[in-house]
């Protein structure tokens, strides 16, 4: 595996080079084996693309005329590879429902997404961490037991159960919250879409009612995606933690007089925030999905409600669309926890040097 | 829950705000809405939606839908053989934008629907107009003045059927053309923006979001009261049950019947029920020697519990109704020959052979109330020895099966195209090519029921001038359908309304075609 050298030295940044190539290589084959997948899926699922347009109602002359405008008539692997030259020219081609490229759909789209995501997350991780630590720290206890309890309501509750019974109790009875959809009927369109998050563009504008509003809408369907990222963040903390509190060096640390605090939340927690990135870039990843019942039960313009249309109108385009999306948001977070592990990590950052 | 309190603390500064008091909100599921242009538009929620944009050649208005009455036009004639058809138009109507609105807006708007082809032309194609000679038999022979000519054989009444249907909206032509695109004539722009005279102009169209409405300053009758209609896609019907409840909606459109049961008692939000058009029934592929037996099939026919579904979970949302024209069609019969009778059942199958039953496989949709019809059917089937194994798929997919007369029995429902008899006799009662490949595949095809003679006496029924005649042949034909048929005729739907208490007017009309927003108001 050793590079080139001159001089017995290595050349300066070749690593580097090498890491980024791989990297490079590994992004493009899971790419492929994306539209690959999602590509032969998309055509075998019963629902018929052509009538989708057409209508139950259509005559077998017109059913033939789209069938061969839309390239249904070419042998698998001929519609494949025009797919493939299509998508790496960023066309995905024109989504049935709305008539609109699909990546225009998509930026309409996603940040609503975005938005309710990146909150859940945030709730996910600001109380998902300190409750595993506390759980790790009071093992056996009734904290332990209590947040582990949690936790498994949490993973095991469907979601769109937890969001009907939200809104029941949040909305309905108590009124702490607005409704399903992202904004009132009155506040809709006031202010001019800059990023599409609501919240923010609200802000940049400085319409303050707007930005209440929305966020009395954003506030029940992030809690509760944000409580399913908080039951996976907490137990794998937690687990995390036990492991790292076993470690001598916190003995060591103990008996020479460091408070138990420190050792706990810098000491033990600093070293598990490596492993913690990782599960939080898969959370984020999982919230994506999470979000396709969550958007339904609220209302929410989201991907995941676009998504789930498409797949019932067999809306091929906007699957595959749709799709391919999540997964290059996967692609991108793993290169992104990649990037980040040197920084937190003082042993990747040893091996630089 | 701690967390979640603390979060609503902060946005409880914000009164909870009912709608405003100008704008109508309706929450519906509209995800089927693909394009807002009328000579494109044929899903359910977007024709509704056109209603209320585009005014029509004729109309069945909404201060009475069981009559026909002038839209853009004021009068017509009919020449005596029944081809050549005159419109003189009202004067002075405008557009949206205050263009003046003329006959030649009116043979436009007919000619792009067939030049265009999209889904909704085979409506005009039935007149015999082409892409090759719409043009020459479509034509403003005044201002005010529109005739065309058509080359079929039809009743006039038909024809003038046709002009209440959303091909005949009228669509401002110097609009179309100022934003055409390769020569669609604006088609791309249409699908969602409007160039129109009716009630309402379009303001937004957000896919599976939201439609926008604004009263037209310009409308003949005068802007309607309500300044703005907002239809909200809400996919969850509970959620729907909530917003309405809450008065963050005023009007909900898809509750179930359990959801409606809910609201009674609720003194701020009533419930009202309007019947809808479609027709549920079962399909019977007389391509399976066992079906192809009429006895059986009159014997599946008395395997129904009509009554005990209507009067449990479809209460409210459907009724009893055997025959293929819905109640407020021309020629609607009230004839319902089939009860729940297994002795019946069980001794006309003993007479055709099968006095143990069989085995049968039923295509349905997966979605409600389909899955409780199919499973009631399945256990009334059972008492009479029929083994009944669902075969439970998305809606769309079973729409595949039965294009490709791939099922032995099939649930489904069927919605009328216009508001005349032909569009279902057409449907339920013709099929002259019973070969894999036949130019369209009728409902009688599908299910493989060849039928030359009915066939015929369909095609007669389109043409007869006299309508107390054509009445007559309908019920004739509809009688025939449901006694020897291919379809096991169950139910007409029924459509739940709950609105708040202080909104009034709303009216679901039988068709999506004559469901109107412009005379409902709130207090």
């Amino acid at each position: 595996m050793a590079g080139p050298t001159i001089g017995g030295g290595r050349i300066p940044g070749w690593g580097i080079v090498r890491r980024v190539l791989r990297t490079l290589g590994s992004v493009t084959l899971t790419f492929l084996g994306l539209t690959v997948v999602t590509f032969f899926i998309g055509r075998v699922i019963p629902i018929d693309p052509v009538l989708a347009i057409v209508g139950p109602k259509a005559s077998n002359e017109t059913y033939d005329r789209v069938r061969a405008e839309i390239g249904l008539d070419l042998p698998l692997p001929v519609q494949y590879w025009r797919y493939l030259l299509k998508v790496l020219h960023g066309d995905f081609g024109t989504s049935v429902i709305t008539s609109q490229p699909v990546l225009r759909d998509m930026l309409d789209v996603f940040p609503a997404t975005l938005e309710l995501a990146v909150l859940a997350l945030l709730i996910g991780v600001v109380l998902g961490v300190p409750l595993g630590v506390v759980a790790a720290t009071h093992r056996g206890r009734w904290q332990d037991h209590l947040i582990r309890l949690l936790s498994l309501f949490g993973y095991s509750t469907p979601v769109f159960w937890l969001g009907l019974i939200g809104l029941l109790l949040f909305y309905a009875k108590l009124g702490w919250v607005a409704g399903p959809g992202r904004i009132d009927v009155g506040y809709d369109d006031m202010v001019p879409t800059v990023t599409g998050l609501l919240t923010v563009d609200a802000l940049l504008d400085g319409n303050s009612e707007v930005f209440v509003n929305a966020l009395r809408h954003l506030v029940l369907p992030a809690s509760i995606l944000g409580y399913l990222s908080l039951a996976y963040v907490a137990r794998m903390t937690r687990s995390f933690m036990l492991g790292q509190l076993r470690q001598e060096y916190v003995l060591a640390a103990l008996a020479k007089g460091l408070s138990h605090g420190r050792v706990v939340w810098v000491h033990a927690l600093g070293n598990v925030w490596v492993q913690l990135i990782t599960v939080i870039a898969l959370t984020f990843g999982s919230l994506l999905e999470g979000a396709v019942l969550t958007e339904t039960v609220f209302s929410w313009p989201g991907l995941g409600l676009y998504m789930k249309n498409s797949l019932f109108n067999a809306d091929l385009n906007a699957v595959l669309g749709g799709t391919m999306l999540v997964g290059v948001v996967y692609i991108g977070l793993n290169l992104i926890s990649d990037l980040i592990y040197p920084l937190v990590d003082p042993r990747v950052r040893g091996q630089r040097r | 829950m701690l967390l979640l309190a603390a979060f609503a603390a902060l946005p409880m500064v914000a009164a909870r705000a009912a709608t405003p008091p100008d704008t109508i909100v309706i929450v519906k599921q509209i995800d089927d809405i693909i394009t807002l242009d009328p000579g494109e538009d044929y899903e359910l929620s977007g024709v509704e939606i056109a209603t209320n944009i585009y005014d029509r050649l004729l109309r069945y208005e909404a201060e009475d839908v069981s009559k026909l009455v002038g839209g853009v036009a004021e009068s017509w004639t009919v020449s005596p053989d029944g081809k050549v058809f005159t419109f003189k138009l009202r004067p002075g109507q405008k557009f949206q934008n205050g263009d003046p609105l003329t006959a030649e807006d009116c043979a436009f708007s007919l000619q792009r629907v067939v030049l265009m082809d999209k889904t909704p032309a085979f409506l005009l194609d039935q007149l015999g107009w082409t892409k090759d000679n719409v043009k020459d038999l479509v034509k403003a022979t005044a201002p005010d003045t529109l005739q065309f000519t058509i080359k079929a054989d039809l009743a006039p009444s038909l024809v003038l059927n046709l002009m209440t249907s959303i091909v005949a909206s009228v669509v401002d032509k110097k609009v179309a053309l100022e934003h055409e695109d390769k020569g669609d004539l604006g088609n791309g722009w249409l699908k969602s923006h409007s160039a129109a005279s009716g009630a309402y102009k379009l303001v937004a169209w957000k896919p599976n979001e939201s439609v926008v409405l604004e009263a037209n300053p310009n409308f003949r009758m005068g802007p309607p009261k309500n300044r703005r209609v907002v239809v909200r896609h809400v996919p969850e019907t509970a959620s729907q049950l909530l917003l309405v409840k809450q008065g963050d909606a005023d009007i909900a459109r898809d509750l179930s019947p359990d959801q409606l049961a809910t609201l009674s008692g609720d003194k701020d939000v009533s419930v009202a029920s309007f019947p809808g058009s479609d027709t549920w029934y079962f399909g019977m592929n007389l391509a399976d020697e066992r079906l192809k037996n009429p006895k059986v099939r009159e014997a599946l026919k008395y395997l129904v519990d009509y009554d005990g579904m209507v009067n449990s979970f479809l209460k409210g949302r459907m009724f009893v109704h055997e025959t293929f024209l819905p109640n407020g069609f021309l020629g609607a019969l009230d004839y319902n020959p089939y009860k729940f009778d297994v002795a019946k059942a069980k001794k006309l199958l003993a007479e055709a052979g099968y006095p143990n039953g069989f085995d049968l496989r039923m295509d349905a949709p997966n979605t409600s109330p389909f899955t409780e019809i199919a499973q009631s059917v399945q256990q009334t089937f059972g008492e009479a020895g029929i083994k009944v194994s669902i075969v439970p798929e998305e809606l769309k997919a079973v729409l595949g099966v039965y294009r490709a007369r791939k099922h032995q029995l099939l649930l489904v429902s069927w919605g009328p195209d216009y508001f005349d008899p032909h569009t279902n006799a057409d449907a339920f009662a013709r099929n002259t090519d019973n070969s894999d490949k036949p130019a369209t595949k009728p409902l009688a095809w599908r299910n493989s029921w060849y039928i030359p003679e009915l066939s015929k006496e369909t095609a007669e029924a389109a043409k007869e001038l006299d309508t107390a005649k054509r009445i007559k042949m309908y019920e004739d034909i509809q009688k025939k359908v449901t006694d020897e048929g291919a379809f096991i005729l169950m139910f007409q739907t029924a459509q739940p309304v709950a609105a708040r208490a202080n909104v009034t007017g709303f009216r679901a009309g039988l068709t999506e075609d004559i469901t109107f927003y412009r005379l409902t108001t709130k207090h």
